[in-house]
């Protein structure tokens, strides 16, 4: 970890003074980023102290709330009345901010999209301390390329962004077996109309078996679903009380015995008729959560992560060759997850029509050379790298898998930003 | 059922805001009150929002002592729980040159809190319950060269809290006494404090609303400090004259 000098400003005064008096900054969420994002050695700005929510529209769902507020804490306040986020990451510990500026996605990007779907305006604060209103509607480009310009074209101080009714804090998910990547690709294809879909992948298995996965689909529970005694109160979940743990992800992910875990559960899952199971919001949504603990700073015990994505007509090939180089290279993902993205438009957001892989590997000399190698695949494959997990990429990489760098570079440039709002990562990739 | 009312005088004080979310949490009602109301008003939309507790705020000046009567007399209900977070540390060096610097440090952190305080007992009293919280430090436990204004000042607003409780305890009305060691916060941002020995307002707040429902008399958020001001306060003064603390 770098050693970085942080500014906790508390005040939009005491923001636009370290704005207009440092030479370089960037801004910091709740440092959820894998990689050095959030991270300037001169100035890093800690924006947890704006972490106010400021206006609750209950007719439409649209919450008002400050960069610094997290999505935990919107869930605590919201979820017992019925609202959940649109677009959640698999951890509750990011900032409205982090998750604008990454323009994260969820398990149901498919359906509804990246984070920027549920966002109706942003307040960023440029250069010259002024603070614009933006909407997806805008003519100029500040809107789209703050939504995944990982803090690079301003600092985001407030969002307006709509919330999605929920009628139980409960969701019912279906576990399908699925031997290799052809059915796990065509379970995904099937699945297009449920709510929540997303794959783990045991990552050793060749041949036949390459792409052996867990395919789980979820719907939010109505009533209907519940048990009389969830009914009572079908937005309070009780830990010590759990009805049903599911597949235990979190014990098998982090296990180094992943592949016995893995193959048990397998066959527990294929093994149940149904496949369905109740599952609380919180396991369900935010498995690592819950062993990691949220003040652990993520990626400090030497893993790295790695996700990309690939465009739907290539995926199939594509997907087939980052497996087989990882088998080969025998060192194992702790963590592999595969998701459908549906199409997205966008600026500098990560996602795109295809599939994404997720992996989390330890740091050793092996796995770099393997990074290196799972690099070129994407590349030849046409697809591109997610931000928010990288640490290790070349600018090179960068530029042969986006042709959007460009246009955002010159955004940035027209704006004499390049030389004000940079991080670790803008500077290793050029940005 | 709703729970007790909270007042809470200095209301932008770091502490004062954990206090403030940890009550709401809990569902009590809340007051706020500052001398700076313009700047409570998102705190108040945030706490109301976030745990759908009514949050009313109101001006409050704990050095214009002769507004304190009509200030409580104005409050919409009088509260059940009331906290006095005001404080001010001051610079020790400037203290010992201004004599109007010192007097603020002095008034702040201890005329203050004692006259409002004084104020809400006597209405406690006549109710026949409720409970005052001060915040007072473990800076008043023994005068030190580096900040002794203050410390004295909290000396005093100690001392006071002690009287009141003791001439209350028959009374119905309780007092507690809080002596934080230190607390980052941003009367203290800057200084090179020793993590272990450091707490998170949150904490504070967290032995604050437990203090109030186990009718704790003097709370050191944590225990660690009562050991370390027994030893200070034992000190003979002989030895104690010359140490650099
Ligand atoms: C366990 C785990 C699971 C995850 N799962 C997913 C997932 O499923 N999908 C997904 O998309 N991501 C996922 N992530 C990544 C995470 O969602 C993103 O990295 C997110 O950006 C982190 O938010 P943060 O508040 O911690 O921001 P930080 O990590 O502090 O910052 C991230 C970026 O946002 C910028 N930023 C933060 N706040 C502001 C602001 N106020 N103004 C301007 N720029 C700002 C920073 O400059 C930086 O570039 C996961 C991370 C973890 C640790
Ligand atoms: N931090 C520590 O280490 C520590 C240790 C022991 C005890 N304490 C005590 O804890 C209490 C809270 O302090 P803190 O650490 O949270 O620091 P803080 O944020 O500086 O709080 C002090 C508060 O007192 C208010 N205040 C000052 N003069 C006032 C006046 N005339 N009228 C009304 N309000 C006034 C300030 O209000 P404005 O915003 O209007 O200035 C400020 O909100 C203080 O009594 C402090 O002495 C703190």
């Amino acid at each position: 970890m770098l050693a970085a000098r942080t500014l906790q400003p508390r005040s939009v005064d005491a923001l636009r003074d370290i704005v207009l008096c440092e030479p370089d900054m960037i801004a910091r969420g709740n440092g959820r980023a894998y990689g050095d994002s959030a991270v300037n050695t001169a100035a890093t700005i800690d924006m947890r102290r704006f972490n106010r929510m400021l206006a609750f529209d209950p007719a439409t769902g649209q919450l008002v709330a400050e960069a610094g507020v997290l999505l935990g804490d919107i869930i605590a306040a919201f979820l017992p009345r019925g609202w959940f986020p649109m677009v959640t990451p698999g951890t509750k510990f990011v900032t409205l901010g982090g998750a604008i500026a990454a323009d994260v996605h969820g398990k149901n990007h498919h359906k509804d999209g990246s984070f920027r779907a549920c966002v109706d305006w942003i307040d960023v604060m440029g250069l010259d301390g002024d603070i614009r209103r933006c909407t997806p509607n805008d003519p100029t480009p500040l809107f789209d390329h703050t939504l995944g310009g990982m803090g690079l074209t301003g600092i985001i101080l407030r969002a307006a962004l709509r919330l999605r009714p929920v009628q139980s804090a409960w969701m019912r998910q279906t576990t399908i077996p699925a031997p290799n990547l052809k059915a796990a690709m065509a379970a995904f294809e099937t699945a297009q109309d449920a709510t929540y879909s997303v794959a783990w992948i045991d990552c050793l298995p060749t041949g036949s078996h390459l792409g052996r996965s867990l395919v789980m689909l979820a719907e939010h529970a109505t009533p209907s679903d519940l048990s009389p005694d969830q009914k009572l109160d079908p937005f309070q979940i009780n830990p010590k009380r759990k009805l049903s743990v599911p597949l235990d992800f979190p014990a098998f992910c982090l296990n180094r015995l992943t592949v016995r875990a893995f193959n048990a559960l397998y066959y527990r899952a294929g093994a149940q008729k149904s496949g369905e199971q109740l599952v609380d919001w919180d396991s369900y949504f935010y498995p690592l959560d819950a062993i990691l603990g949220w003040n652990r700073i993520y990626g400090s015990k030497g893993f790295v992560q790695f996700q990309c994505v690939l465009p739907l007509n290539r995926a199939d090939s594509g997907l087939s060759a980052l497996l087989n180089a990882i088998a080969k290279a025998g060192s194992p993902s702790f963590l592999s997850v595969l998701k459908r993205f549906g199409p997205q438009n966008s600026a500098f957001s990560f996602p795109m029509e295809g599939y994404t892989l997720a992996l989390d590997f330890a740091v050793t000399p092996q796995t770099l050379a393997l990074l290196d190698r799972l690099d070129q695949i994407t590349l030849d494959h046409g697809g591109r790298f997610y931000l928010a997990k990288d640490s290790r990429m070349t600018a090179d990489t960068l530029r042969a898998s986006d042709r959007r760098v460009g246009d955002f570079t010159a955004h940035r440039d027209s704006l004499g930003l390049q030389s004000r709002f940079k991080s670790a990562q803008s500077e290793r990739l050029a940005l | 059922m709703t729970k007790p009312l909270v007042l809470i005088l200095g209301a932008g004080s770091d502490i004062a805001k954990a206090v403030a979310h940890h009550f709401a949490a809990l569902g009590h009602p809340l007051q706020l009150a500052a001398r700076n109301t313009a700047a409570l008003q998102a705190d108040q939309t945030d706490i109301a929002l976030r745990y759908g507790v009514g949050v009313t705020v109101h001006a409050f000046d704990a050095l214009a002592i002769q507004t304190h009567e009509s200030f409580v007399t104005a409050l919409p209900d009088l509260p059940e729980i009331a906290v006095c977070a005001v404080g001010l540390m001051g610079q020790q060096a400037e203290n010992e040159r201004d004599i109007q610097a010192a007097c603020r440090v002095m008034r702040t952190n201890f005329e203050g809190p004692a006259s409002i305080l004084a104020v809400l007992a006597n209405r406690f009293e006549a109710r026949g319950n409720g409970t005052l919280v001060g915040i007072s430090s473990v800076a008043g436990e023994r005068g030190r060269a580096t900040n002794y204004v203050y410390g004295a000042a909290k000396a005093g607003f100690t001392a006071f809290l002690s009287g009141l409780r003791n001439r209350l305890a028959k009374r119905g009305v309780h007092v507690v006494t809080v002596l934080p060691g230190f607390v980052a916060t941003q009367m203290t941002v800057g200084m090179n404090l020793p993590a272990k020995l450091t707490a998170q307002p949150q904490d504070v707040a967290r032995a604050i609303a437990r203090a109030v429902e186990r009718k704790t008399n003097i709370l050191y958020v944590y225990p660690i400090w009562r050991l370390i001001m027994g030893i200070i306060r034992n000190i003979p003064e002989q030895v104690f004259k010359r140490m650099v603390l």
